[in-house]
This record gives C-alpha cells, structure tokens and sequence, in this order.
C-alpha cells in the first residue's frame, strides 16, 4: 500500500517537471499562436474594413467568406486540389532520394566533406531573402527575347521522353508506374532542391545508431542487406516521420494555395476572404498530415 | 585419401579466391555507380551557382560579349569592392553574425527542452499539445501576421504596463519581438525544432537518463549534462537550420521592421536597387552581376560555418557512440 503511494507520487512529479520542460511553449503557443488564431477565425466570420485612422473594423458575416471561397472563387478549388496532389505526389520520392542520399553520404568515400558542403547549398539558395533576390532579379531581365530563346534551348536539350516512355511499356512497366518515373525523372532538379533538408536529417540519424548494433549483426553473421533492414532502417524510422511532416509542410508553404491567399490579402486588399482561404488549406494538411502519420507510426519503432 | 584432401583444399581456395574477385568487381562497380551519381547530382546543384560565380567577375563589355561563356575576358572585381562598399559588409556581417548566433542559441535551449518534455514524460493533455506543436508548423505565418504585428504594436504582458502607464510600448523597428518569440518557441520554424527534437530524444534508450536519475541528478542536471550531450547530432543538425533559416530570413526582420543596415538578408533585398540609382545603372542585366557577387559574398560565410560544424557532426557522434 505505502509502496504504490510513492510510486503514484513519482509519476505524478514527473508529469509535473515534464510540465515545466514545456512551460515556455505553452507560454508562447497561447499567447502568439492561440490568441492569433481566435483572431484569425475572427477574421474569417467578418468582413474587415480599413479605416482611414490606421485600424480596422469587423463586421461579422457569418459563413460568407467561406461560401465564397468554395462557391464563387474562381481557381481556388482546383489549385488547392493540384496543390495537395503534388505534395503527395513529391512526398514518397524526396524521402526515398534523401535516404539514399543520407545512406551514401555516410559511407565513407574520398571527397565525403566536399559533397557535404555541396548538398548543404540547396538549402540556403532555396529559401528567403537569397532565393527572392534573386527570382526579383531574373523576373526583370527574362521576358521578350531571352525567354524564348532560353525555353527553345529547353525543349532542344530535353530527353526524348516518348521514346523512353515506348520502351518502358514495351518491357511491361504499367503504364501509370512509368508515367511516375518518368515525370520524377523530368523534376529531378526540384527534387534535389527539396531535399536538402532530409538528408541532413538523415545522416544526423544515421550517426546516432549506436555503432555497437552493427559490430553485434556482424558477429551474428547478417549480410549487409539483412543490417540495413533490422538495424539501420528501424533506428531511422522515427526521423522518416520528421521528414514526411517536413516535406509536406515545405511543398505546402511552397505551394501555389499559398500564392493565391497572399494575392487575395495584397492584390486584392481581401484579408479576410485571404485568412479564410489559409484556414481552409491548413486544415486540409492537418488532416493529411494526421492520416499519414498514422498509418507510418506502426512501423516505426521507439525505445519506450 | 591425402590427394583428396588436397585436391578438396585447392577446390575451396579457388572459389574463395573466385568469390573475391567477385566481390572485388561488385565493389569496384558500386563505387563507379556512386561516383556517377555523387557527381550528377554535384552538377544539378551547382550548376546555377557556377554561373553565378563566373558572372560576378563580369564587367559589362563581357556581358555584352557572345563570344564570353564562362571565363571572362576582362574580368573585374570591381562588382566585389562595390558590392562591399554599399552593404558595408564587414559591418553588416558582423551583427548580423551576433543576432543569428543569440537567436540560434536560444532557440535550440527553448525548443530542446520543449522536445525533451514531449518525448519523455507523461502528464495530461500531452497528445493535444502535441497535436498544436504540429498545428504550429502547418499554419502559415502570413494567416497571424496581422495579430502579431498589432501585438508588438502596442506591447503588453497581461495588462501591467496599461496599469502602470496607461499604454503598451510599440517594440516595432527593433529585433526584440523576434527575441520574445524566439524565448517562447515561437521563433522561426520553432515547431519543427520542437519535432526534431521530440523524434531525437525517443529515440535514445532510456536507460541512459534512469542512470543518472539513480544517481540522483535532478531533472534539469539530467537533461543539460546527460541528454543533450546525447542528442548532439539533433543540436547539432537544429543548430546548422537554425543558423541558416535565420541568416535569410526576411519575413519576421520585415514584419518586425528590423532596420536594414542591421541584417545582411535585409541588406541583400535592395542592393541592387541601391547600386543601380547610386552608380546610374539602367540596365538590369548589369546590375544583376552586382546582385551575383553580393549572393556569393553571403553565400561564403554560411558554408564556411557549415564545414566546420560539419567536422564536429562526426566527431560529436563519435563521442556519443560510446552510449547505447
């Protein structure tokens, strides 16, 4: 009885410490996150004047603006639609290039810390003020002339796709599975681009493996494919989740639903109808994000 | 009976011999293989950025030139020296180095110990809150920008300041904001920290803290000297994003209004607008070299940081091998 008593009392204070570990979060969740988004919602159910004074005004509208974002918004549907296609469609291929990648990049080889540094690059040209600079400044120059000369040099240089396409059916690829290699091969480029991230993510994985299960499976005799399938592939699986939600989140923010609310928010001076839209959108990866998680958190596996 | 023997032994040893020759093949052919894949996907990466590197060195005359490809005929480093005048670089570099270090350190303190917190203890609620983090990475930052902004606006920690003084402080135009929210897990991609951190610290046995727990380390002992130190490559990859997201970052340093000659991604945003109404420029593609060569001066240090930090990765890994 006195036994369970303590026992009950040590569950209990680490709940609490636990509690304190997250304290800041919470903090900041509520007040930046929770209080943002009640006033998002707010925004959502309203229709928001400017004033000439520098506020703003609400008026509330009910269901409006969402009825006119499902109803009445002329791509919004099918742009979120294409948008989230794309995004599953990316997600499998940049979790398989990174481990590869990650898997590579941990072997040991003449050269590794160069290749490092190269793979390392994406990251920083792909995102903020490099990337917009930069987009800013090709926006200004392509156009007229270059743009079409660049964009037959393009469709000279490619690979002929049809052909490809002919000999994978010949060799009895289905069809849909060829379409799908062949289409990732054509944005290889956008892959390579989006997967910087996963790779760092990977080999820091990779590196946490305790070296001691591998000199175990080697004693036991397992043939590299078998260690790769018992050991490195279950110690990895809790960061494929983290790269999964990554990828989605990043495709997402990349994406083009995120384009058509800013456009909505500064072209269209609709913050509103723009907040609803950004709403609607995270809830669907919400739930996207929740199902996949699911279905790959029974073949990951965890100490406790 | 011996010559079957013999004959059995030299059976064995040539196979042995074959098998390894095969291997050998195997091997070499693997090699080859990830040799041309290393290198393609070198090209695909740096491709861009050669050329970028090569227009730098451009003067106009080689722009101009059909006969220029890669290699400049001329040549200057006039963009360079110029490029340096106008963002005043060493000093640029220089704050914008102490405000993303500040940051970075803070951020991985917050966020590892939130991830800690949600990978190792129970308490109520826990799936919930753990179900916001993931909210928090979803939810895009341009739907709370207008709360945010208003709340800085008019700064304010439950009402005190509006009893004391009659009014919040407006913190706009000065990086402190992004300090608060930074403090409290709400910086810069937090949520994703959070996450790593969270994925990290399961994956690490639990034997390793019970130890230390017996010893009786309290929990934070346990967590700053035991856990952390364990979970190095998760600081280590958090740091190196960490660094970098926040080194480009311009959506809070513009929301916030941090002032320009503070922050080299602010710097970067005008300098080809500044150089070309400053030297009478009209032609973009002349002022785009400029552009290349302040890309490839902000581009140095962060790859610089990374190589060495990248050295630690191995040898902090090999360090925490001896745990497990």
């Amino acid at each position: 009885m006195k036994k369970q008593r303590r026992r009950m009392s040590l569950s209990r204070r680490r709940s609490v410490t636990g509690f304190v570990f997250i304290t800041p979060w919470l903090i900041g969740f509520l007040w930046f996150y929770g209080k943002g988004a009640i006033q998002a919602v707010l925004f959502s159910l309203s229709t928001m004047t400017m004033k000439q004074s520098g506020g703003y005004q609400l008026d509330f509208a009910g269901l409006d603006n969402f009825k006119y974002v499902f109803l009445q918004h002329a791509t919004f549907n099918q742009t979120l639609v294409s948008s989230l296609m794309n995004m599953l469609i990316d997600v499998p291929l940049i979790i398989f290039f990174s481990l590869f990648m990650a898997l590579i990049l941990n072997s040991k080889f003449k050269g590794r810390a160069v290749i490092r540094a190269i793979l390392f690059l994406p990251i920083i040209m792909s995102s903020g003020a490099i990337r917009d600079s930069i987009a800013m400044a090709q926006q200004t120059i392509m156009g007229g002339v270059a743009a079409v000369s660049s964009e037959a040099a393009a469709s000279e240089s490619g690979v002929n796709v049809q052909y490809l396409m002919n000999m994978l059916m010949n060799l009895g690829f289905p069809a849909t599975l060829s379409e799908y290699l062949i289409a990732a091969v054509g944005r290889i480029f956008d892959i390579v681009q989006a997967s910087g991230i996963q790779i760092i993510i990977f080999l820091a994985a990779l590196q946490s493996v305790p070296g001691n299960l591998y000199e175990v499976a080697q004693i036991e005799g397992a043939t590299p494919y078998e260690t790769f399938w018992k050991v490195t592939f279950p110690m990895v699986s809790p960061h494929i989740v983290t790269n999964v939600v990554y990828t989605i989140v990043d495709k997402f923010m990349n994406s083009d639903i995120i384009d058509v609310a800013y456009d909505m928010a500064f072209s269209s001076y609709n913050w509103s109808v723009s907040v609803a839209m950004s709403l609607i959108s995270s809830f669907a990866v919400c739930i996207i994000l929740f199902v996949i998680t699911k279905a790959i958190s029974k073949f990951v596996f965890y100490y406790n | 009976m011996k010559a079957t023997i013999k004959e059995r032994l030299g059976q064995i040893d040539r196979e042995h011999l074959r098998r390894r020759l095969g291997r050998g093949v195997t091997g070499f052919l693997l090699g080859l293989l990830k040799a041309v894949i290393l290198i393609g996907i070198s090209y695909i990466i740096l491709g861009p950025l050669i050329s970028m590197l090569s227009s730098s060195f451009f003067t106009p005359a080689d722009l101009k030139n059909p006969v220029v490809v890669l290699f400049p005929i001329e040549g200057t480093l006039g963009n360079y020296t110029q490029v340096i005048h106008t963002m005043q670089y060493p000093k640029t570099l220089l704050s914008t180095v102490i405000y993303v270090s500040a940051l970075t350190f803070i951020q991985v303190i917050m966020c590892s110990m939130a991830g800690y917190g949600f990978a190792r203890f129970n308490f109520p609620f826990k799936k919930l809150l753990f179900a916001c983090v993931v909210l928090t990475i979803v939810l895009p930052a341009d739907t709370l920008m207008l709360p945010w902004y208003m709340e800085f606006r008019d700064f304010d920690v439950l009402g005190i300041l509006h009893l004391i003084r009659g009014s919040g402080v407006n913190l706009l135009t000065s990086p402190i904001p992004i300090y608060i929210m930074t403090t409290l897990c709400c910086g810069l991609r937090s949520g994703l920290f959070v996450y790593i951190f969270n994925q990290f610290f399961r994956g690490l046995p639990k034997e390793i803290e019970e130890a230390a727990l017996m010893d009786g380390a309290g929990a934070f002992r346990t967590y700053f000297g035991i856990m952390l130190v364990n979970a190095m490559p998760a600081v280590l990859t958090v740091s190196i994003f960490s660094l970098v997201w926040q080194y480009n970052d311009t959506f809070y340093a513009q929301l916030f209004g941090v002032p320009t000659n503070l922050l080299m991604s602010r710097r970067i945003a005008t300098v080809q607008e500044t150089i070309g109404n400053s030297l009478n420029i009209l032609d973009t593609a002349v002022t785009q070299l400029y552009l290349y060569a302040a890309v490839i001066l902000m581009l140095v240090p962060v790859v610089i940081m990374y190589c060495v930090m990248q050295r630690r990765f191995v040898e902090g890994v090999e360090r925490s091998g001896l745990v497990g």
